[in-house]
């Protein structure tokens, strides 16, 4: 990790210590999903009347539909009419009421990633009413961003600030229809990101979750919004690499992406949800889509995801090639240990002629864990002379856990070059024993292992966030071998 | 440390099974600080299992025996607490570990010998000095530095990197199995001129061979005939000499 980063953290960190405001607002509706819930989680926004519409609309098509279970998961039905759409802020007073109430385990994992002590609390959910002050770091940091002109805000208030990018652009990657969760999440999304980087604009720094400090508790149905317009960068990093615990079980979240001409969007994610304890119990479904749409010519859109957590992972970031020359990559890293099931892939649809896409996937295996690889490569007959890599590998660690794969390939253009490569191997008792035999400690061995397995994704990811990632991944397959 | 008349590595008597099968038959054998041993013999003979068991590699069953090492258990201690109290293995197939830096490996066993001496972990730049400066002797590319372990090696590349590796451990007992199989000339060359350097009064080595040819360039002191699992044989460099000349069934006819 780089020093300004390590100061920057120390600097938020201290932030935590005091000026905690509480603010408990009782207005919990009642358990239930009907049009009125929707017109009241609007009105309780102020949204503009196309935004009700919008949500109304979703809800009635939601209403026609089924929970999808063709996933390689399995879980029971969940009941709808049983959650609450609405809550601000969640007060969590049914969590922990300190640290000693939470899970040891839990506590102990916080310890193995250095987590500063008063981070804990708030990642662990004790109720404290944490809704802390803006902090100088962050501050500055919307300053510089104000500066080159790029929008980062919470989506509710990027609603009233740029309702017009919002009426453009919402839902048009990831239309309301789209599917069960992401219409549900249509219907009722609580709160998320927004930005927008102007033509021709560097992002000047990474944009992170953390930073998005007055957004916190919007798990549940969180909505995302990134338009980069033509010629501009942008870095977007969400997710945290401790782990995470949050009331809700259920979490459907949408992620639309939007590369007008020559943009460049690079979004990584390090996904640590609570997977639930030993035996599989109390962990969050995942249920998240994602979906980027290089629009305009030579756009770039990379998914980079590092998934340890959750009990279910049901999620396909994906990238829609329409401008011609444009290019959609996914990179990512999905592990599984206990009782967890992942079933996570990408799906790259090549529209323009000449777009280019690039797998790689990692699946990692162990314990009871089911892992699975699911993927979608389409060429359209518009899409000539168009590319895609895939490369899909499997490592299993132990006798208990299992790696699937479901690529499914469909060409209708007969100029295209479509190439993939897949592999299951098991930690090769040769591997570890080299390692040991240079008096390197087993646990180390496996995770030195792994992490060499992993390293074409980890590579994709930002600095910081690589450091972090591997050592999540050898917390979360501690044990695994041996 | 180790009285002179205390042997570094003594083997007594040592039976070993791998899956049933009788491999190793009442071995003895004792190495002095100071020697070099050269442990010959045919094919199946059980050389490669002497070594694997010696660096405590899973899989053997040690039925009878006892190996002591700067006088304690050595068949007691787990591979890595071997390697830290400085026991090296020199692989005849180094495995290939992708997406893992050499580099990266080799500071981790450094820091964990280190560690077991209660030193502080290696300084980066000073690490990077000491292998440069191996390499040269290993004649080993700058490039070599940001490849992966034994990834896409050739068959010598990877004996003179298990050098390399020996040469910034400085262990204390150093068992080279085959290292010197698959070498042209050349390379045979450079890979003895490794094992030399390390030679001092505090140290052993013993070099699991096949045929005589490395130790014209690395001369024994004691040279082993191992057959159907014991010492059927045993004599100075002349032996190898011998053994050349008239094949191993000359010792095997014997031993029978």
């Amino acid at each position: 990790m780089s020093e300004n980063a390590r100061q920057l953290e120390t600097l938020i960190g201290r932030g935590y210590q005091h000026g905690f405001v509480t603010e408990i607002d009782s207005d919990t509706v009642a358990p239930g999903l009907d049009e009125d819930v929707v017109r009241l989680i609007s009105r309780k926004k102020q949204e503009p009347a196309f935004l009700t519409e919008w949500r109304l609309k979703a809800l009635r098509h939601w209403l026609t539909m089924r929970e999808p279970h063709w996933a390689h998961v399995k879980f029971t039905p969940i009941d709808y009419q049983s959650i609450s759409y609405y809550s601000a802020p969640k007060s969590r007073k049914d969590g922990p009421k300190s640290l000693a109430e939470v899970d040891p385990k839990l506590l102990e994992t916080y310890e193995k990633l250095g987590v500063p002590l008063h981070e804990r609390a708030r990642l662990a959910g004790v109720a404290v009413d944490a809704v802390f002050d803006s902090v100088s770091v962050a501050t500055t940091f919307r300053e510089r961003l104000a500066a080159a002109g790029v929008v980062f805000s919470p989506f509710s208030e990027a609603v009233h600030t740029h309702p017009e990018l919002i009426e453009q652009y919402l839902g048009s990657v990831v239309p309301y229809t789209d599917n069960f969760f992401a219409t549900l999440n249509s219907a009722v999304f609580s709160d998320g990101s927004f930005v927008y980087v102007p033509k021709g604009v560097r992002c000047p720094m990474e944009l992170s979750t953390y930073f998005r400090i007055n957004a916190l508790n919007t798990g549940q149905f969180e909505r995302t919004l990134i338009i980069a317009d033509a010629g501009s960068y942008v870095s977007y990093l969400e997710g945290c690499s401790a782990p995470q615990r949050d009331e809700n079980q259920l979490h459907a979240a949408v992620v639309e992406l939007i590369a007008l001409d020559d943009a460049y969007i690079k979004y990584s994610t390090v996904q640590n949800w609570y997977p639930g304890d030993a035996n599989g119990r109390g962990g969050i479904y995942n249920f998240v889509t994602k979906r980027g749409e290089c629009r305009g010519r030579h756009a770039h859109i990379s998914w980079t995801q590092v998934e340890t957590g959750s009990a279910i992972t049901w999620k396909y970031p994906s990238c829609v090639l329409r401008g011609e020359g444009s290019i959609g990559e996914f990179y990512s890293v999905a592990t599984v240990n206990h009782h967890q099931q992942a079933d996570t892939g990408t799906k790259m649809i090549h529209i323009g002629p000449n777009t280019r896409s690039t797998i790689i996937s990692k699946g990692i295996s162990a314990g009871h864990g089911q892992n699975t690889y699911r993927g979608l490569v389409k060429i359209l007959p518009s899409a000539h002379a168009a590319r895609n890599f895939t490369q899909c590998d499997s490592l299993l660690m132990g006798a208990q856990c299992g790696a699937h794969t479901f690529p499914y390939v469909e060409v209708k253009n007969p100029s295209a070059t479509v190439e993939h490569e897949a592999s299951t191997s098991k930690i090769s008792e040769d591997q570890l024993f080299y390692c040991l035999a240079r008096g390197i400690a087993q646990e180390d061995a496996v995770n030195m292992i792994v992490s060499g397995f992993c390293k074409s994704v980890f590579k994709e990811l930002p600095m910081e966030f690589a450091v972090e990632a591997q050592n999540l991944l050898a917390v979360s397959l501690e044990g695994a071998v041996g | 440390m180790t009285a002179s008349r205390t042997p570094l590595l003594a083997i007594n008597d040592l039976h070993v099974t791998v899956e049933g099968k009788q491999i190793l038959n009442g071995l003895t054998l004792q190495v002095g600080a100071g020697e070099v041993h050269a442990i010959m013999g045919p094919n199946g003979s059980g050389k490669s299992t002497l070594a694997h068991v010696l660096a405590g590699r899973p899989g053997y069953e040690i039925t009878a025996g006892t190996v002591s090492y700067e006088g304690r258990d050595l068949l007691a201690l787990a591979p890595e607490e071997r390697a830290r109290q400085g026991v090296f293995l020199g692989f005849q197939y180094p495995v290939e570990i992708p997406g893992v830096n050499n580099v990266y490996l080799l500071k981790a066993a450094v820091n964990a010998v280190r560690k077991q001496r209660g030193l502080p972990e290696v300084d980066a730049f000073e690490f990077l000095g000491l292998v440069r400066e191996k390499m040269r002797l290993m004649h080993i590319e700058d490039s070599f530095l940001s490849r992966g372990v034994n990834e896409g090696f050739s068959g010598g590349e990877k004996k003179r990197n298990e050098v390399l590796q020996m040469l910034v451990l400085e262990p204390r007992l150093a068992i080279l199995d085959e290292t010197d199989s698959g070498l042209d000339i050349d390379a045979l060359k450079v890979v003895a001129a490794g094992v030399n350097s390390l030679r001092s009064p505090e140290r052993a080595c013993v070099l699991v061979t096949h045929y005589q040819r490395l130790l014209e360039y690395v001369v024994p002191d004691i040279v082993h005939v191992l057959v159907r699992g014991r010492i059927a044989k045993r004599g100075d460099r002349t032996l190898a000499l011998e053994l050349e000349r008239r094949g191993y069934d000359w010792v095997t006819g014997e031993a029978a």
